[in-house]
């Protein structure tokens, strides 16, 4: 990114998939920035419009599934967001969002359906909702503390050899299979909706190091540290 | 029908209910309108149905405002007779065998139901109104998807007399309501419009110009209201408008009373005799209620989700109530500091990530505290919102901190129910 200009961070969709408090992602990553001074721009695309590919930092909440399958056909169709990533933007996709980053997903009724195939995963339904907690290890090439936050949902991911586990599960469902979420390139995928980067603000830095392409100035931490804690703590003692 | 027209193991299974009620009072378990029901349920699966057979019946469902609509719409009513409710929002079927069982000799009722037992409780009771005010995310660990519920709508609604008054001002309330016979569509007002950019019809853009709406892409659109909120008024079908006058504070309230007034109509029962009895409610299972302690009086103001803080914005900082003191000449009214208090127990849902659909910036330039369980969630929320605030251990420590006088209080619900204990629940 030349340093001239401001980061870009397009929410996607928030008039689809935005159901649990995904607006928090985009409002931690803009005080990171302002609080160091890093100027930033924030577009937030309804589904009716076309998708900036010029963003440095895409965000993808998580929703119902009939919004998800809209949100799907819209993305497929408008080709933006594929550009983007083929460009090496940021991504941080979140719960519903994660899922149609792949191949296929589960409907409203269980049935496959067509994802944007960004990442190498599929998803389907599962048996049981995953709903809790879940704290899990990050992938230590990512260099980043415990991954903690909440979990909602009913599905079931499988990674293929093309991305790489985000982090191991250590209490929480994630994926299904003892792992928690996948990366690959700047591609970040979550089943901790709503306010993840609230209770992860280094995974939010890591997107603005992405974005910016140098080390950031680190920030007083205390009120996040103190979330997290208390939250690490509240899981432990159960 | 009356006690003795019941078939026998109903008479037995209500009976019974009523007294495993009356022992979970009396053990001080609870208010006994759930045990009770359960037990009566137990009995006798069917007697719901059975009891609610002869009565004129209205039910009432929205994700905010459930009971305190369902306490206006029995307020109206009492001016035509005895009417069962379930005031303690026990709000599904054993709570409602509950409600009916004790007031068995009414000939009206008005149960106030949980959003996801409405096509249950509808089918159960066979009930002639229905009341719809709103439908938005609520605590998504527990409740339901409102997408689908308002489809379960459609089909519960299909095919039955029932007569709805539903709010348009709802896209999805509208969508929902509108596979019944007959509706009264009521303009009620929305605030939270967050989960209505889309048409639930066919998934286009809604477009929205002052208080009207319709899809982009399909037909879907906002009906034409037989009654309206305007302002402090109540417009009803035939245009005349009436001053609404309650003494419930904030738009949501007299959004529930022209809904309220709305349910009354459908009653047979005309505005000048409903309107007045609308005007006796205070408070509604504490809400609104005013409570004192060294010289400090706290208003508590329930918000379970996010409508609902913006509903409790609204009335905290007093934003529709009364004239604007600048244009009616009147010295600018003192800024009150505000308490806030969330947790994360069953009742509020175990995730708080609802926070960050809240926009809380309209508090910058208040005094803000800030406790409950889970007042360190609430503080980086606040935090990235900047928003100063004082972060509090407990509720009466917030409470000592502030200087004499008015302060309002927001609370989720055990929140709230912890802070009316406190006060012996004497609100
Ligand atoms: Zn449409």
């Amino acid at each position: 990114m030349p340093s001239d200009s401001a980061v870009r961070i397009v929410w996607i969709y928030p008039d689809l998939l935005s159901t649990y408090g995904d607006q928090g992602n985009l409002l931690v990553l803009e005080q990171r920035a302002a609080r160091r001074g890093i100027p930033f721009e924030s577009i937030r695309v309804r589904s009716a419009d076309p998708v900036p590919e010029t963003g440095d930092i895409y965000l993808i909440g998580g929703g119902e599934d009939r919004p998800q399958i809209l949100a799907a056909e819209r993305l497929r169709k408008d080709g933006g967001l594929h550009r983007a990533l083929a460009r090496g933007a940021a991504m941080l996709a979140v719960c519903a969002g994660y899922q149609i980053m792949g191949s296929t997903f589960g409907g409203e009724e269980g049935q496959p359906v067509q994802g944007l195939g960004l990442l190498d995963i599929s998803s389907g339904r599962g048996s049981v909702r995953g709903v809790g907690e879940l704290v899990a290890e990050v992938d230590s090439a990512l260099n980043l503390p415990t991954l903690t936050g909440f979990e909602n949902h009913m599905g079931v991911t499988r990674l293929g050899p093309g991305v790489k586990p985000l982090a191991k599960v250590v209490t929480g469902v994630g994926n299904g299979d003892g792992f928690e979420g996948c990366h690959a390139g700047h591609v970040v995928g979550t089943y901790l909706h709503g306010p993840a980067l609230a209770r992860n603000p280094a995974l939010a830095d890591l997107l603005l190091r992405w974005a910016v392409g140098s080390e950031l100035a680190p920030l007083d931490d205390s009120r996040y540290e103190a979330l997290r804690q208390e939250r690490l703590t509240a899981v432990a003692s159960r | 029908m009356s006690m003795t027209q019941l078939p026998l193991r109903a008479q037995l299974a209500s009976a019974l209910g009523r007294s495993a009620a009356t022992l979970s009072r009396l053990t001080g378990r609870g208010d006994g309108s759930v045990i009770g029901g359960r037990v009566g349920l137990m009995l006798e699966p069917d007697l719901l149905r059975q009891l609610a057979r002869d009565k004129k019946l209205a039910l009432v469902s929205a994700t905010n405002g459930k009971t305190t609509t369902t306490r206006l719409i029995v307020s109206a009513l009492l001016e035509m007779g005895e009417v069962a409710t379930n005031a303690f929002g026990a709000n599904m079927p054993a709570g409602h065998v509950s409600a009916l069982s004790q007031g068995k000799e009414a000939p009206y009722g008005v149960l106030e139901v949980d959003e996801k037992y409405l096509p249950e409780v509808l089918d159960t009771t066979g009930a002639g109104v229905l009341c719809l005010m709103n439908l938005s995310r609520d605590q998504m660990d527990r409740a339901a998807e409102i997408w689908l519920l308002a489809q379960k709508w459609r089909r519960a609604l299909s095919g039955k007399p029932t007569h709805v008054v539903a709010n348009c001002d709802d896209p999805l309330v509208t969508w929902g309501a509108s596979t019944a016979a007959s509706v009264t569509w009521v303009a009620g007002g929305q605030r939270w419009k967050e989960d209505s950019w889309c048409c639930p019809e066919c998934g286009g853009p809604l477009d929205r110009k002052d208080t009207d709406w319709a899809c982009r892409e399909c037909t879907f659109h906002r009906p034409e209201p037989h009654w309206v909120l305007d302002d402090t008024f109540a417009v009803d079908r035939h245009g005349r408008r009436w001053q609404l006058d309650i003494q419930l504070p904030g738009l949501a309230n007299r959004s529930n009373a022209v809904m309220a007034l709305a349910v009354a109509e459908a009653f047979g029962l005309p505005v000048e005799r409903a309107l007045p009895r609308l005007r006796e409610v205070k408070s509604v299972a504490g809400r609104y209620t005013t409570v004192s302690r060294d010289g400090r009086d706290a208003r508590l103001l329930l918000a379970k989700n996010p409508a609902g803080w913006l509903e409790a914005f609204d009335v905290a900082l007093g934003a529709s109530d009364g004239p604007d003191p600048a244009a009616a000449g009147l010295p600018p009214v003192r800024v009150s500091p505000v308490i806030l208090s969330v947790n994360a127990q069953g009742p509020d849902g175990r995730d708080t990530s609802w926070l960050w659909d809240v926009d809380y910036r309209i508090l910058r330039g208040r005094n803000v505290f800030v406790t409950g369980e889970r007042r360190l969630d609430l503080a980086l929320r606040l935090d990235v919102a900047d928003v100063p605030f004082v972060l509090c251990d407990s509720f009466s420590a917030a409470l000592a901190m502030q200087p004499p006088g008015h302060v309002d209080v927001i609370a989720n619900y055990t929140a709230f129910q912890q802070i009316r204990q406190e006060f012996g629940r004497a609100v």
